[in-house]
This record gives structure tokens, sequence and C-alpha cells, in this order.
């Protein structure tokens, strides 16, 4: 079970005809595809889309019963390879996963996929985390389409368009026997709405009713002939076959409006943003009335000239609203103007960002910006240029009274983390052994190049860390250290990396996080999960064990809370005569996690009179002297700070705050860094025996009289 | 109702990850949905799920779908600036965020927010104090908000022992800023099925808190001693008004640290600066009142002596239990971290001993701390921290005894010597102890940087004539080095600072 529990939610998945579903966008979908006949799902975690991963694992039984057969696939790469299935037989099926960079990995297996054709309906979810929250590296999924061939939905982010987009993108994928993406942006995955339901339908090749004889058709094979062949029929059948699929079916939707010189074309995605920033303007209301006409594309590849050129004829202008760059869309939209001879003025980039996301403002600042340039003389605009003077003003107003900016708050380790303490163990290394070249990777791990820590020179992709060292070992002075986490590792980082290494001989250091579960997608299981809650049939792979076999000499398995411990290990692993990899391996579960689990188990514990302790850190305000060196070789969430209760003294001092799960990294830190004695651990001991009652009262009565026989220096009492 | 005046009902909630904040915006959508309006929600979750800022995001329209026929609104997936009815904050610093952005405005905005704070990484890892100035953000609050609703909810939650979302939803309600009567809310919460009692009540609490606004007296974090003795009497009568609070604190603290001689040391050597100050023509306490302030806590430093003073003392397990959250009369065990090396041991011997085997570590490149963890609460670890604790009979014949008044010696006559000079550069040599701080290395490198600061800037300075922007070099230096644990900004500063110095004096001292 990963972090969060669908098994409620999952129930909403046996709706039928009818019924109405309310719930999250991304399950929705997957309501969607059973709806729709899949007879196998998969695909690999990452925000937005981690959720349908674990809805569809929550959902086993409904999908069993179904016949549906569902893979935690191992990278992106093997959830596009599974689509293969769609090639040679009528089978439906889908996968998930976080793009661009999940498709990136999957490239490969997509790039053969769409040229040998589907004739069952290959789709793929994608979940787009773009604009500047982002955690990946900003790009856009509509190249991947054009490259490959590959269609690109992007629906109105409703409910209801999306629920039929994928109904209709299985047909439009079987119409014209090419995979679809159906891509998602994160807004639109957490969007919480309802729609109307069918009944789940059971597909006719499935678990429950299996496949017989093994289709053989070289002509969807990668190797010439077949190869060319395949091209031909991209632009002699496919692409002709999808846009009168698309045409046919109105995919896309036109929206009239009263203005009729002037129009927008958008993603589908971008509609309901457009339709705000419309209505604040005073030019639409809230039940998507606009009085310019819209063109909405759920379907941003392949285009519909005649559609577009139908909706621009005889308009003044009309305004692109397409996310991100390069500008695909409006090229594309020029050049189909061009050759149907239309004369309508474009505005797009111009009036709007290239790129980032289209939030709220920047669309109603975009839109504002074009009804300024085609609209001046209209009653329509009148009230643009005032909605966009007041937002100047009170933005302009609030940073006079705020001063500066309000300090961010970028993401980090959680509190009781197991990453913390081996970068603070790294911190302190680094003392020694001065700086030394860090390959990071993708996880949560990559927060160690944000405050406190600020480590990790080098990001490459999903479990590259090591392999991108390689160029980088031979030319430093130092051995370089690679930090991988045990997500990264399972993805591709043992074969890319740990194999690459062994076999090139190189002398590097891999830091493998072992927690047990990816964490920054919220913690899905992985070949080495073996968390208590686990059932019994995966495997609980050891890493150490699989670092042994693939040859690998030097493995360390270090419990990553001890810091002294993982300090030392680093330091040998940086400085011993022995060459080839060596490889530590941080082993532990986060505490949080930990905790959580133990939480309600020692709560009742207590509750039956249970002996339970209960650890937390504390500092002695009176000893801190508050230079906070603590927190740069922590930055814990729980570790803070709070008012100097001296009054002679100036600065904040450091505190231990209620969310602290007592993971021991305040003690480990002070004692491996010499920092200060103001730490303490304090252990409530819950329904103690009657020794502990015994010890407790016998140790306060002998220090009570020590204080006394000693007149040892009693405080003033401070007035609290 | 016509569809030109209809328009959605925009409410933007901005939490830290792991406060609820999706159960409140859960509670929310729950509720709309029982009653028959249309709403929609969503989210976008902080990155690390539970420190980065997160964001959720609804909008219900106001009117009953039974009302809108075949109508279907359009809701939006982004906060557009201008048309937001409630903001609420889990925090204040969020509050500011959606000001900074527009979210605000005093045409149509509730905005509920927490006023506690919850420091952002870049606030707690500065050396000194980087605390963002929360009051701009309530005076923000007030002007920008047509109904600003500000309550420190986390203390509030304490008291009642009520989680924080529950609150909030109780605050909303309040607000009378959605169209639901309160029993709405409560059942939607009933729905949930999740800590319903605690959560009814937490509910109840934050209604209260709007409907009836508590009285809050303004909390004071800092104790203050008062009390009336001999010693106060000399002080008082050798010390300027100005500098008689700062006795009050000083003189207990020092005779704590010592004996009360020692804290007629203070009471002499603030005397002769403000004596000082007197016959420069400054005002009294002009440069006295914070320098005699700095000077109390210079004097008693944290010698291995104080530390185990603290740690043993009498009153220290009430305040661990309250810091723990520990009842009274539960049985708490307490284990202390200590590691001491020999820069430590040396502190506590004879100078000429201890300088000795100082030396011999540094040439050995190696301190030898040995970690303790000492049980405070066992008889021996009490033995072993009270034993260090009433060393302080030999406290003055030890290094760093000597070390640390030698150097409050050489500050206060440079404090003498620049009050003729510059009324604001003394002000500002005033405040350099507090370079001085932490222990171990941090220690060493911050009486480093005073030590350079004094012998390369103040000393050449205040040997001729100082630049006419001595003050605010000064400053500049001292709040890089209290800015910034980078030592290598400090340094290039520093080099910055004696370079820019016309004067020759600073040019010889510079070599």
């Amino acid at each position: 079970m990963a972090e969060r529990s669908f098994k409620k939610e999952v129930e909403a998945l046996r709706l039928g005809a009818g019924d109405t579903f309310h719930g999250e966008g991304i399950l929705a979908v997957t309501k969607a595809l059973l709806e729709a006949g899949v007879s196998y799902v998969g695909g690999y975690q990452g925000a937005p889309v981690s959720h349908m991963m674990d809805v569809l694992e929550d959902a086993q039984p409904i999908l069993d019963e179904l016949g549906v057969h569902y893979e935690g696939n191992a990278s992106e790469a093997a959830a596009a390879a599974m689509l293969g299935a769609s090639i040679n037989y009528p089978m439906r099926g889908a996968v998930t996963w976080k793009s661009t960079v999940g498709t990136n990995v999957a490239s490969d297996a997509l790039s053969n996929l769409a040229s040998a054709g589907v004739k069952g309906g290959a789709l793929i979810i994608l979940g787009e985390d773009y604009g500047d929250g982002a955690s990946i590296i900003q790009e856009r999924t509509h190249a991947f389409a054009m490259k490959s061939q590959m269609w690109l939905l992007d629906p109105r982010p409703n409910l209801p368009t999306i629920v039929r987009m994928v109904e209709k993108g299985f047909e439009l994928s079987e119409a014209s026997s090419t995979p679809v993406m159906l891509e998602l942006r994160i807004r639109a995955c957490h969007v919480h709405g309802s729609f109307s339901t069918r009944d789940n339908v059971s597909p006719a090749i499935s678990r429950n009713n299996v496949l017989e004889n093994a289709d053989f058709d070289f002509e969807r094979i990668c190797l010439p002939p077949s190869t060319y062949v395949q091209e031909r029929l991209k632009i002699d059948v496919r692409m002709p076959a999808a846009i009168a699929y698309v045409r046919d079916q109105k995919l896309n939707e036109v929206f009239d409006g009263d203005l009729e010189d002037l129009g927008i074309i958008m993603q589908g995605g971008m509609y309901n943003s457009v339709m705000r920033s419309l209505s604040q303007l005073g030019l639409a209301d809230a039940f998507g009335k606009s009085r310019i006409p819209l063109y909405v594309l759920n379907v941003t590849y392949p285009l519909v000239p005649d559609e577009i050129s139908g909706f621009c004829a005889g308009k003044r202008a009309v305004l692109i609203v397409e996310e991100g760059q390069p500008d695909y869309l409006e090229q594309a939209i020029h050049a189909v103007l061009r050759r149907a001879d239309v004369n309508t003025k474009l505005h797009g980039k111009d009036v709007l960002p290239m790129a980032g996301e289209y939030t709220g403002e920047v669309m109603l600042r975009g839109i504002a910006k074009f009804a300024g340039l085609v609209g001046h003389a209209t009653a329509a605009f009148a009230a643009t240029g005032k909605t966009i003077d007041d937002l100047d003003k009170i933005k302009s107003r609030a940073r006079e009274i705020l001063g500066h900016a309000v300090p961010a708050r970028p993401p980090g380790f959680c509190v009781g983390c197991p990453e913390r303490p081996v970068f603070s163990a790294m911190k302190l290394a680094k003392k020694e052994l001065g700086e030394f070249h860090v390959s990071s990777d993708i996880g949560c791990h990559t927060f160690s190049t944000l405050a406190p820590f600020n480590i990790g020179n080098t990001v490459l992709g999903y479990g590259l860390s090591l392999a991108s060292s390689t160029a980088i070992g031979p030319n430093f002075g130092k051995r370089v250290v690679s930090v991988m986490g045990d997500g990264g590792l399972w993805h591709n980082g043992l074969t890319s990396g740990v194999a690459e290494s062994v076999f090139n001989k190189n002398d590097g250091v891999l830091i493998v996080m072992d927690n047990g579960y990816t964490s920054a997608t919220g913690a899905q299981h992985i070949p080495s999960s073996r968390s208590a809650e686990r059932d019994d049939s995966h495997t609980r792979v050891s890493i150490e064990d699989t670092m042994r076999g693939f040859g690998v000499k030097w493995v360390r398995t270090v419990r990553t809370y001890s810091i002294e411990k993982m300090m030392d290990t680093l330091k040998e692993a940086m400085t011993t005569k022995e060459t080839g990899l060596k490889v530590i391996v941080a082993a532990g579960e986060g505490m949080l996690a930990v905790q959580r689990r133990l939480k309600p188990l020692n709560r009742a514990k207590i509750a039956r009179g249970g002996r339970v302790v209960q650890p937390r850190f504390g500092v002695d305000a009176e000893v801190c002297t508050g230079d906070h060196s603590c927190i740069r070789l922590s930055g814990c969430p729980s570790l803070t700070i709070k008012p100097n209760p001296d009054p002679l003294r100036d600065d904040p001092v450091a505190h231990v705050d209620n969310s602290c799960v007592g993971c021991g990294v305040c003690g480990e830190v002070s004692h491996a860094a010499v920092l200060c004695p103001s730490f303490y651990k304090a252990e409530i001991v819950h329904n103690p025996t009657i020794l502990d009652r015994v010890l407790f009262g016998v140790r306060r009565t002998i220090i009570s009289a020590l204080r006394r026989l000693g007149g040892a220096p009693v405080a003033p009492a401070p007035a609290e | 109702m016509s569809n030109q005046d209809t328009r959605p009902i925009c409410l933007l909630i901005g939490a830290l990850g792991g406060e609820g904040g999706g159960v409140l915006a859960d509670w929310i959508t729950e509720a709309a949905t029982a009653e028959g309006y249309p709403v929609q929600r969503t989210s976008v979750p902080g990155v690390a799920q539970r420190t980065g800022a997160t964001t959720y995001y609804i909008e219900i329209l106001p009117t009953k779908w039974s009302a809108l026929g075949d109508r279907q609104p359009v809701f939006a997936l982004f906060p557009n600036p201008g048309t937001l009815d409630l903001v609420v904050a889990t925090e204040i610093l969020e509050a500011g965020r959606a000001m900074e952005r527009g979210f605000v405005t005093p045409d149509r905005t509730t905005l509920i927010a927490s006023t506690h704070r919850i420091f952002a990484i870049a606030e707690k890892s500065v050396p000194a104090d980087g605390r963002y100035d929360s009051e701009k953000i309530v005076a923000a609050a007030q002007e920008l908000a047509r109904q600003p609703i500000l309550f420190d909810i986390d203390g509030l939650t304490r008291t009642k022992r009520v989680s924080l979302n529950a609150v909030l939803l109780g605050m909303i309600a309040g607000s009378g800023v959605l169209p639901f009567s309160e029993s709405v809310y409560q059942d939607a919460v009933r729905r949930a099925g999740k800590a319903v009692d605690e959560n009814l009540s937490g509910f109840a609490v934050g209604l209260a808190a709007v409907r009836s606004p508590p009285q809050t007296v303004p909390a004071t974090e800092k104790r203050h001693t008062t009390q009336a003795s001999p010693l106060m009497a000399q002080a008082q009568t050798a010390l300027p008004p100005a500098l008689h609070a700062t006795a009050a604190e000083a003189l207990p603290r020092l005779t704590q640290f010592q004996n009360k001689a020692y804290a007629e040391r203070w009471i002499a050597r603030a005397a002769s600066l403000a004596t000082a100050e007197q016959q420069a023509g400054l005002g009294p306490g002009a440069v006295t009142t914070e320098a005699a302030r700095h000077l109390a806590v210079w004097m008693s430093f944290e010698d291995i002596i104080r530390v185990a003073d603290v740690k043993s003392r009498g009153t220290r397990r009430d305040l661990v239990m309250h810091d723990v959250g520990a009842t009274p009369g539960q049985v708490v065990r307490v284990t202390e971290f200590l590691k001491p090396g020999i820069p430590e041991w040396a502190d506590m011997l004879p100078p000429g001993l201890g300088r000795r085997l100082r030396d011999w570590a540094a040439r050995r490149g190696s301190t030898m701390n040995i970690g303790l963890r000492i049980r405070s609460d066992t008889v021996l670890g009490f033995l072993t921290l009270t034993m260090l604790a009433r060393l302080r009979w030999w406290r003055p014949r030890t290094l760093r005894f000597a070390e640390e008044n030698a150097d409050i010696d050489a500050w206060l006559a440079a404090l003498k010597s620049a009050m003729a000079k510059d009324a604001a550069l003394t002000r500002e040599i005033g405040e350099l102890p507090r370079l001085r701080k932490g222990y171990g290395e941090t220690r060493s490198r911050g009486v480093g940087k005073y030590t350079q600061v004094m012998a390369e800037i103040v000393a050449p300075w205040l040997a001729g004539t100082p630049p006419s922007d001595a003050a605010t070099r000064l400053k500049k230096l001292r709040l890089q080095a209290l800015s910034d644990a980078d030592d290598g900004k400090f340094a290039a500063l520093l080099r910055d600072t004696i370079g820019n110095t016309t004067s020759d004096t600073v040019k010889t001292a510079a070599e």
C-alpha cells in the first residue's frame, strides 16, 4: 500500500450506467478506462499521475473481476513496451507516466510502437508538470507527438470532457492504427468534479478470456522493407484517417460569440482559464457563453486544416492560446492559413509569454493585451484596461507594505527523513576531505541541492547519477560521489550505473538510499521494499546482495541515522586504496513513516495500559547561543527557532517543535559535528512498570537530597 | 438570477504540506455538494508533500443545480487575482505570499490567516536573526483585505487541543462568505467520519473565535527578573537609570554564574563606561545601555561549568517537561549530548598549562573530542553534571576566564577610546561581541572574526582618525558575519574594508 490509500475511492469504479461519479480527475480517467473495456493497464509513478498507479493497485479486486491485467512497470520504457500487446492483437491497453521525463525514457518503445501501428486502441495518460513549481525540466510533449506521429489529446479540464476523450481516444487509436497520448496538467489531474457513468466493459480478450494463437505479421517488424512501409502508412493512411475521425466525431469544439470578427483558438486544457479571464474582463458569463468565438482543440495533434481555416475565415484577428515553447501550434496555424489563403491576423506569443505556465494572471494579462490590440473602439472592451490597472495597483501596494519579498518555502526533507543524515554526514566529511564532486539523481534526495546542504553538482536524469559521473571521475583529483535512490536504482541505475561502472573498472563511490519504497512520488513499492505491512508475494530483494551479484567488491550497509558511522564509511570509501566501484547502502525507513505506522498501535497500547517509550528531542534555550549551526546541518522542519527567552540576548534560539518524531538526528549531528551541548533527548515513558516508577522515584529522591545536601545552586525562579 | 450576475465564489487555501489543508478542502467541497451547489476543487500539492507551500483552490456557484436548468458553470483551475472571495492561510507568511500575488483585494476578499510563524529555512539558518517581520504582513492584511480575520490559530489549537484545519473550517463558517449554515459544515465533518468529535470541537473553537474574538494579551516570551537586593541598590547608585533594567537581569545572572564579586565587577565596568560616556558628552546610556547588556552576556560565557550548571539546576526538569509536552508526574528520561574535546578541557586549566595543551592538540591536528551521553535523570549523571557545575570556585584560575576577561577589558578600552571620536562607531563596536557565539568550531570561527575585526579594523581606526563612514562599514561587516555562514564572503568584505581605508596606519595593520 502506498502512502495514500484509495481503498474507499476505488469503490466509485464500480458505478454503472446513469450513476454520478464524484471525485478526482485521475480517478475519473481510471473509471473511463474500465468503461472503454481495456484489457491491460500499467505505468510508472510520478506526480501528478502517481495517484493513478495507487488507484490501480488499490483497485485490484475490481480489475480481477473484469479480467484486466495490471502491471506496476519497472520504468516508463517498460510501460510503453507493454503497449506492444496492442500491435498484433485487438486489445485495448493504457499506461501512464509523468511527462516529459517519462516520455523521454519511453521514447525507444514509443517510436517502435508508433511505427508498427496498433490494432487495439493504445492510450498513454500523461501527467504534465509544467510551470514554476515543476520538479522537472520544462519541455513539451507535443514534440514527441510530431516526431513519432502519435496523436495528442488535450481535453478541456472538466470531468465529462476528459472521460469522453478517453473513450474517443481509443476509437481514434483504432481508426488510425496509431497510439494516442492524452495529456492532463497537474491541476486537471487533481480536479474534483463529477460525471455521469456507464457500465464497465469486460474486455473481449483478457485474463478471463485468453488468446490461443500468436499473430505473425512481418510488416509490424522494424526491419527493411517493413520500416519504410510503416513510414508510408503513417503518411498515406493513418494521418488522413485520424484527421477524418477528429473532424467527423467533432472532437474539437467551436463556441459561437457575437464579436464575429474575432476569435480565440486554444489548447483544450487552456479553456477554463480563458473563460475565467474573459468573464473577468466582461467578455463572458460563468456558463461558457463568450462574446468572442472560440475554437477549442481537444486534439492538438494532428490539426484539422479545414476546421482552422473555416474558423478563421472572415475574422479580423485570432488569438492562439498555446502554453509552452516552441510555438508549434501557432506556426502550424500560420501555415494552414497561408495555404488556404486566409488573411486573418494571428496573435499568440506576442501577447502571451513564450514560456511558462499560463496561470490565471498570465492569461488575464494576455487576453487584455489582445483586447487592447484589436478592440480599442469597441464598448465590449471597456473593462479590460481598468481590470489590469487595478491589479497593478494592488500588487504594487502589497509590495510597498511588505517591503521585501516574502521568504520562499522551498521543498525539503520531511521530519525524520532518512536521507537528511546522509547529507549531514557528507557536509561534515567535506570539511575534512575538501570539496568533491557530487553527482545527484532524481528523487527526494535532489533536495540536497537546496538549503541548508547545497550538495550536488549535476543532475542528469532518473537513475543516471552514477552514469553521469563516469567522465568526471577520471578527470578529477578526488573520487566522485554519486547519490542514487532505490527507485532510480531499480528504474535503470543498476545497469546504466552499476553494471557499467563495474565493467569499466570505474573508481567511484555510490550511495544508494535504501528506505524501502519510492519517496517523492508517494511511497510506492519497488523490488527492495520490505516494510512490515507488505504482503509476502513481493520479493524483498536485498540491495547489498544485488550489488555483490553485479560484481561490486566493496559494499557497506550503514544505518542511515548513524551520522558518525556514515561519515567514517564515506571517508573510507573516498580514501581506501581499493579500486573499483564502492557502494554504500544507506539503509533506514523514514522515521515519519515508521511513526505513522506505530502511532495508532502505540496509542492503542497506551490505552490498554502497555508500556511505550516515546522519544523526543529538545534544546536548552539557556545553553543555545543562537548561532543555528545545527539548523545548517539538518534543515529538519521540526528543528526551528523561537524568540530568545533571555532578556539580555537578541538572536532567536533553536527549538524542537511538536512535530519531532525522535529520529535522533539532532543528537547525532551535535555529536558528529561537535556542535554544542544544547540538545537533549527526552523519553517519556507511558504506563511505566513498577520498576520504572521505583527507579524514577528513588532517583528523584536521591537527586533532591543531593541538591539540598550540597547546597547546589538553585536558579532564581524564572517567571514563566 | 441572470447569467450576467452569477459568478462563482472563489476560495484559495494556502497551507504547508502535512497541515491537513486537503481535508479542509474536502469538507468544504462536501458541504457544497450536499447542499446542491455546483463546486469544483483542485490542488497543487507541495513538491515534498510536507514542507513546501501547498495550495488548494475551490469554486462554488452560489446558485443551486436545481435552479440552473441545463446551464453548466465553467470553473477555473487557477485563482485569478481580483476574483477571490476568501483566502485562507494556515501561517502568516502564506498570507503575505497571497497578497504579493494580488489575490487579496479590498473590494471582495476575506482573509483568514493564522498569525503564528513556521519559519522558512532561509530565516532559520541565518547565524543570527533572519526572521521576516510578520508585522508587515499583518499591516498589509489590515489594508488590503475587505475583512481581515487574523488569529494565532496555532496557539488556539494547542490550548484547546484541536486540529488546525477544523478551527479554520469554523472560522470560514463564521466569516459568512459561503452560503452554508453551521450545521452544513458540521454534517460534512460527520460524513467524512474521521476524528469527528475532535474536529467538531475544533470547528466550534474557530466559530467562536470569529463571532466573539478572545481578548488576547500579547504573550511576552521574555522572562524578566525583578528582585530587590543590596546588589541592585549598589547598581542603582553607580549607574544611570537607563541601565537599571539591564542591571536587574545582569546581577542575578552573574551571581549565579560566579559570585557577588563578579556581579560587582560588572557594575564597575558598566559604571566606567557610563562615566566615559558622560565625559565624551554623550547622553546618558546612549552607548552604554546596549554595551552593558552585551557585557553581561559576555561575562557569563558558556564554559563547561556553566553548561553543566544549566543542565543540573533544580528548575531544569520542569523546563524539559514543558518543552516536550510531558504531564507532571510522568516518567521522563533525559539524555544530554556533550562532546568536549581538548580545547574545552584546556579552557579549564590554568592559562600556562592550558595554552600548552591547546598548542599540542593543534600540532597534532586533532581535538580528541569524546562523545558523552549523560543521563541527567540518573544519580550518576546528575552527580557528574553537578560536580562540574560546582567547579565555579576554580573558574577564575582558568585559561578561558583569563582570555575572556582580557578581551573584555580590551573591548571596554576600545569603547572608551571611540566615545571621544565617533558615537555611532562606538555603538557599532559595542555590538561586536555578538560575533562571539556558539561552541567548538563555530565559536572559534566567531572569536576569530571578532579578533580580526578588532585588530585589523577597529584598532587602526582608533589609533588615527576613523573614516567618516566607519560605523556604516563596521555594521556591514558585522551583518555579513551574522547573516551568512559563508566565511569566504566575510573575509572578502574584511579585505575590502581594510583596503578602502586611506589611513596609513590601517595599511600597515593590514600587512
